[in-house]
């Protein structure tokens, strides 16, 4: 069934079948990692022995299933690709209905394949990565939580129980990125990142607060079908909310400060997580509401502005850094924002944005696995400045790093190539300004990524006394090869634009538009910026020394680079003092209020010194007088009203 | 009613059962601590309280099979004693919880493996602290606790239970004193405990004070105590509508302060910290259920009619107190201090949800209540409160209880069981989803929001939001701090207090899965009869 939209073009209602045959094992796909981290989390140190193994069988199977699911939903009709399975009636009165529903379409299958297949590598590779740590069985207790959430996030019917796989994954990521505890930086990380995601969480759950007293309910189903029967200024709120959710999960301008700072986690962490499956969620949710932005264009726009502000941000971000890991983690923010462009684009990009965000978790995973495994090699040295000249050292991980590289700066022909280009062509078609940031961004990502890639593999060494860089085991080298071979071939997705046709029955079909110039010559055009940014990388970091330290004696334009834009700043400006300031006062006036409001006057007359008495608190008296002034100011307020 | 002649009310012995067989425990205690030898007091004061309690709550459930509809079916229910005592489907309901907490508390209070043998509360509360006179009472037990706390249970039933204002006042009083009692018997820590129970006696007094002359008043508005002839008078608009306001006001201060709202709120604190732990656990419990009951049956039964009144001074009540609670939370440095701060928040989040009252037309078919609602999240706040304040009593030190949160730094490596079932209860107040407290936020929220008070429930959610910082960083606290040399230990409890946890965590971990039966069961209590 589908709607119609303003624009001419549909927007599909989803209507899904009851679950059948192998369908009803779909909670498995959620349950298996579940029960993992349950049994490694109560079973203590009884499984240190085993516990890696069974939390990478659980991801392992969960990803078997998905693919099983994957395959026989290929083989069914376009009109039957979506399948509902309700586990249990959560919150049941009247009108008043929440279940806990799964559905299973063609976006989530795609989501379920990558968390489980991107899951299950990230876990193998952890096994040889968190082998010397003592709390490896715990490490994998919580990536198997978080392998749990973020499938129930993707697998929601509902946005309720959306929002306990967005909480679930968000404790996920707040627990591993503070998972060395020891270190003060990855506790302040942990919390900032939790902070920071609390905002947005308010976003989320106003949103689904109104959608639920405007519609009545939150199932994707019901919700799809009647929006079109809602106000725009609704529909604006909604999407706007929704927005502000993402941009706390997915790190977008103006909620991007903890992304960097959560590097502080273990590095496949960071891999997993933080690239190519959580901070994903935002242009997910974008995708799944597509229903409610097809409708309100002017929520559509903010989501283009931010955007396209993040994905310079991010870039600009990892111009500046020398540590590998933050570098990556601007990288992020910008692909994200990438994927934002073409989600707020609608009907044109969701297909895009999904595609991006695939081969996106394919090759920044993979390029992270090979920072952890240049961090492994390097003694846990995160600097770039001290690395150099490791091709020769590490082979495999330059090169499999090297596909990665090629990837993102979109190389003709790798995967990077293919969906970045279609996001920047469509962006051009649609919203020029916001193509040309976004062609400008490509620009930069080449240059930045070059830096990297030359700074850690050629140039000169310049390792620390001490160092023996070395090869890591095959236990972490194959899921970099696994990886690098996904990155290099993902573009097959769009062979036919196969993606396109097996989004539509959730997004939608665009109508074809023509870009003014023929699309060869924007593709051209895309590779020429590109290698602008990598010849700039080149003539100023290849050609030169590196200097072990950096340099201080820069621009602003850099200084401010390096302090990733002032966001902290801004945060602690804008949010983090009024906050402080409120709760001093609040305290004052608990402390002091009522006694200083009552006795003022008398200490008035004491003299100045007596206002500033410290009156230590508990006195019996002072809580008397707050509860007389409490009285008075009831009575007077229903005074006032009654008059 | 002619007033000269005087009729005698008629008592339905059936519908009443829970209370005169609480009230008969009670009175039946008193005679045991005269009769009884004192070496056999403590079991029996237990098993007595315990088989009352039982049976109680047979009665109630007995009762609550038994309501016949009135009127135009919404409510179900019979008016007893003269129409002093409304025996309705939500006052059953509240009995019932009233009753599941209070064993609970006869549990805590019956525990006597933590302290080594005795009680929690003081051998000889008379004696003075310090004295020679404490330290020859160090092996004995103030029995009496147990029938105080069942005269608090009666009065806790009758008070959302009172028809008239009179009746009210009494319950009110019949709940207060007894506890204002028990919060001065703590065996450890005695001046402290005698502090919270003086502020909370002079306090309780003053705000009482506040009640009666809103009585009088309101009296002096309507010709009546009842709450049906209240609601008449207020329809009819003919008294003098400054003296109906005044009246209401202060009505709402004496109830507020049971509740603990801002700007009523200062003494909470205090005594949820100076109190014997297990009398805090029950209290904050049992005394917030009652008190809800009785601002219920007030504002919706007696002033509902007049909500435009009421309404914007609870609009802001509502507001501060959320707002005050949470934010000062955060500067807590005190497990006990925190959960009472915790607890003000959660009243300012119940009070949001008595903000969701309208009437049945304006309400769709099915849609919640605000008074199921707030019944729920009673349900779920009461069973995560006094979980989490039994486990407070598991961690000790040789100095009692250490409440201070430097001694919890790494509880979660020592006795990972205890501080993952704490962090649970935790999660819960904070609303997390998948368990109770998240589902008890969200039906106030949304009865709130579809009754037009989406103001007080953005700064509801903000406030939930900040409460989540600090229920986390004590989370954080337990599982990734390194314990220190001055960290307490988990002592083992006796069956009586795991018990109690174990009952409170699952109910938690049910209502937040399951929560439809407790939701249907609120919905099924009806409305108040009027």
């Amino acid at each position: 069934m589908y709607l119609m939209s303003e624009g001419g073009h549909t927007i599909p209602v989803v209507a899904p079948l009851e679950a059948e045959g192998a369908y009803t094992l779909l909670w498995l796909v959620v349950a298996l990692p579940l029960l993992g981290a349950a049994v490694l989390l109560v079973g203590g140190r009884r499984t240190d022995r085993w516990g890696h193994l069974l939390g990478t069988a659980t991801a392992l199977a969960s990803f078997v299933l998905s693919v099983v699911l994957f395959v026989d939903l290929l083989g069914r009709e376009e009109s039957e690709r979506q399948v509902a399975q309700r586990l249990w009636e959560w919150m049941e009165v009247g009108g008043f209905s929440v279940g806990m529903d799964l559905l299973y379409d063609p976006l989530s299958a795609l989501f379920l394949l990558l968390i489980t297949g991107v899951g299950t590598l990230i876990h193998v590779y952890s096994i040889g990565y968190m082998e010397h740590d003592p709390r490896r069985r715990r490490f994998f207790a919580y990536l198997n939580l978080f392998v749990a959430a973020m499938l129930t996030l993707v697998l929601a019917e509902n946005y309720v129980v959306l929002f306990l796989g967005w909480e679930g994954v968000g404790l996920a990521s707040y627990l591993l990125i503070g998972f060395w505890q020891h270190k003060p930086s990855a506790a302040a990380a942990a919390k900032k990142a939790f902070v920071i995601n609390r905002v947005g969480d308010i976003g989320l759950s106003l949103a689904i607060a109104l959608m639920f007293v405007t519609f009545g309910t939150t199932s994707f189903t019901q919700v799809s079908e009647l929006t079109s029967g809602a106000g725009e200024g609704t529909l604006t709120a909604l999407g706007l909310l929704l927005l502000l959710g993402a941009c706390g999960k997915s790190a977008q301008v103006p909620l991007q400060a903890w992304l960097l700072d959560a590097m502080e986690g273990p590095t496949p962490v960071s891999a997993l997580i933080h690239a190519a499956t959580m901070v994903t969620a935002g242009v997910y949710l974008v995708v799944r509401s597509n229903f409610v932005y097809e409708l309100a264009p002017h929520a559509q726009t903010v989501v283009v502005v931010v955007a396209t502000v993040t994905l310079l941000w991010g870039a600009v971000i990892g111009c500046a850094r020398d540590d590998i890991k933050k570098v990556l983690a601007g990288s992020t923010m910008s692909q994200i924002g990438y994927m934002m462009l073409a989600a707020g684009l609608g009907v044109y990009g969701y297909a895009f944005a999904i595609f991006h965000l695939i081969t996106h978790g394919f090759f920044k995973a993979n390029m992270f696995l090979g920072a952890g495994s240049v961090m492994h090699g390097m003694a846990d040295d995160v600097d770039m400045r001290r690395y150099g000249a490791l091709r020769k050292a590490m082979p495999v991980t330059f090169l499999t790093f090297a596909m990665g590289y090629l990837a993102i700066i979109g190389f003709p022909l790798f995967s990077g190539f293919w969906s970045k280009d279609k996001i920047i062509e469509t962006a051009l078609v649609e919203s020029p300004v916001a193509g040309v940031c976004a062609l400008v961004g490509a620009g930069v990502t080449g240059f930045y990524m070059t830096r990297l890639m030359l700074m850690t593999f050629f140039t000169d060494k310049r390792w620390k006394e001490g160092v023996h860089p070395h090869e890591s085991p095959s236990v972490m080298t194959v899921p970099l090869i696994v990886l690098a071979a996904l990155s290099v071939l993902g573009g097959i997705l769009l062979l036919g634009d196969w993606i396109v046709g097996w989004l539509a029955p959730v997004v939608g079909e665009a109508p074809h538009h023509e870009p003014p110039v023929p699309v060869i010559v924007l593709t051209v055009l895309t590779v020429a910026v590109v290698a602008v940014g990598v010849a700039a990388a080149w003539f100023l970091v290849g050609r030169r020394e590196v200097a072990r330290t950096a340099p201080q004696d820069v621009s602003f334009a850099v200084r401010a680079a390096r302090a990733d834009l002032y966001g902290d700043a801004i945060n602690d400006a804008v949010v983090v003092r009024p906050g402080r300031r409120l709760v001093t006062l609040l305290l004052g006036v608990d402390h002091r209020g009522a006694d200083g409001l009552f006795t003022g006057g008398g200490s008035a007359v004491a003299g100045v010194g007596g206002l500033l008495r410290r009156v230590q608190n508990g006195f019996v008296r002072s809580y008397a007088l707050s509860v007389l002034a409490g009285a008075l100011i009831v009575v007077i307020a229903l005074m006032v009203v009654n008059s | 009613m002619d007033s000269t002649t005087f009729v005698k009310p008629t008592l339905d012995y059936f519908h009443l059962w829970p209370i005169l067989v609480v009230l008969g425990v009670a009175a039946l205690g008193v005679v045991v601590e005269a009769f009884v030898p004192r070496a056999r007091r403590f079991a029996t004061q237990t098993v007595l309280a315990l088989a009352g309690l039982v049976a109680a709550l047979v009665g109630t459930v007995l009762v609550g099979l038994d309501l016949t509809e009135v009127g135009d079916g919404a409510a179900r229910g019979l008016l007893t004693a003269g129409g002093t005592l409304v025996i309705d489907g939500p006052a059953v309901f509240l009995w019932g919880l009233v009753l599941i907490f209070a064993v609970g508390g006869v549990l805590l209070f019956a525990e006597r493996r933590l302290e080594g043998g005795v009680s929690a509360f003081a051998g000889q509360a008379a004696a003075l602290p310090g004295t020679e006179a404490e330290r020859q009472a160090q092996g004995l037990d103030h029995t009496e606790v147990y029938p105080l706390m069942m005269f608090a249970v009666a009065g806790m039933m009758i008070f959302p239970t009172a028809g008239d204002l009179l009746t009210m006042f009494v319950a009110l009083e019949v709940l207060s004193l007894p506890l204002y009692l028990l919060c001065g018997l703590a065996r450890r820590r005695r001046l402290l405990s005698q502090e919270a129970a003086m502020k909370y006696f002079l306090l309780g007094a003053f705000s009482s004070g506040f009640f009666l002359y809103g009585v009088a008043l309101v009296y002096g508005f309507a010709g009546s105590m009842d709450l049906a002839a209240i609601d008449q008078a207020v329809r009819a608009d003919t008294g003098n509508h400054t003296l109906l306001a005044i009246g209401m006001g202060l009505l709402a201060v004496g109830l507020l302060f049971k509740v603990g709202a801002v700007p009523f709120q200062s003494w909470t604190p205090d005594v949820y910290q100076g109190a014997p732990t297990a009398v805090t656990a029950f209290m904050a419990a049992g005394t917030k259920i009652a008190a809800f009951g009785a601002i219920l049956r007030l504002f919706y039964v007696g002033f509902g009619s007049d909500r435009w009144t009421w309404q914007p001074m609870l609009w802001v009540v509502a507001i501060l107190t959320m707002v005050v609670g949470a934010v000062l939370a955060i500067s807590q440095s005190d497990v006990k201090r925190m959960l009472a701060y915790s607890s003000i928040a959660h009243t300012g989040f119940l009070l949001t949800g008595v903000l969701g009252v309208q009437t049945s037309a304006e309400l769709a078919d099915g849609q919640v209540t605000s008074l199921q609602a707030i019944l729920f999240y009673l349900t779920t706040y009461g069973f995560s409160m006094v979980a989490a304040f039994a486990i407070v009593t598991l961690v000790r030190d040789s100095g009692g209880e250490a409440t201070a949160f430097d001694r919890w730094a790494g509880l979660g490596r020592r006795s990972p069981w205890v501080a993952g079932a704490f962090a649970f209860l935790l999660l819960s107040m904070a609303g997390i989803p998948l368990t109770g407290g998240f589902v008890g936020k969200w039906a106030v929220f949304t009865v709130a929001f579809s009754a037009g008070a989406w103001p007080v429930v953005l700064v509801a959610i903000f406030s939930s939001v900040v409460a989540i910082y600090f229920y986390v960083r004590h989370i954080r606290l337990m599982f990734f701090t390194a314990p220190t040399a001055d960290s307490a230990a988990v002592v083992a409890p006796s069956l009586l207090t795991s018990a109690t946890i174990a009952v409170g965590v699952l109910a938690t971990v049910l209502l937040g899965i399951v929560p439809g039966p407790v939701l249907d069961l609120a919905g099924h209590a009806g409305e108040f009869i009027r």
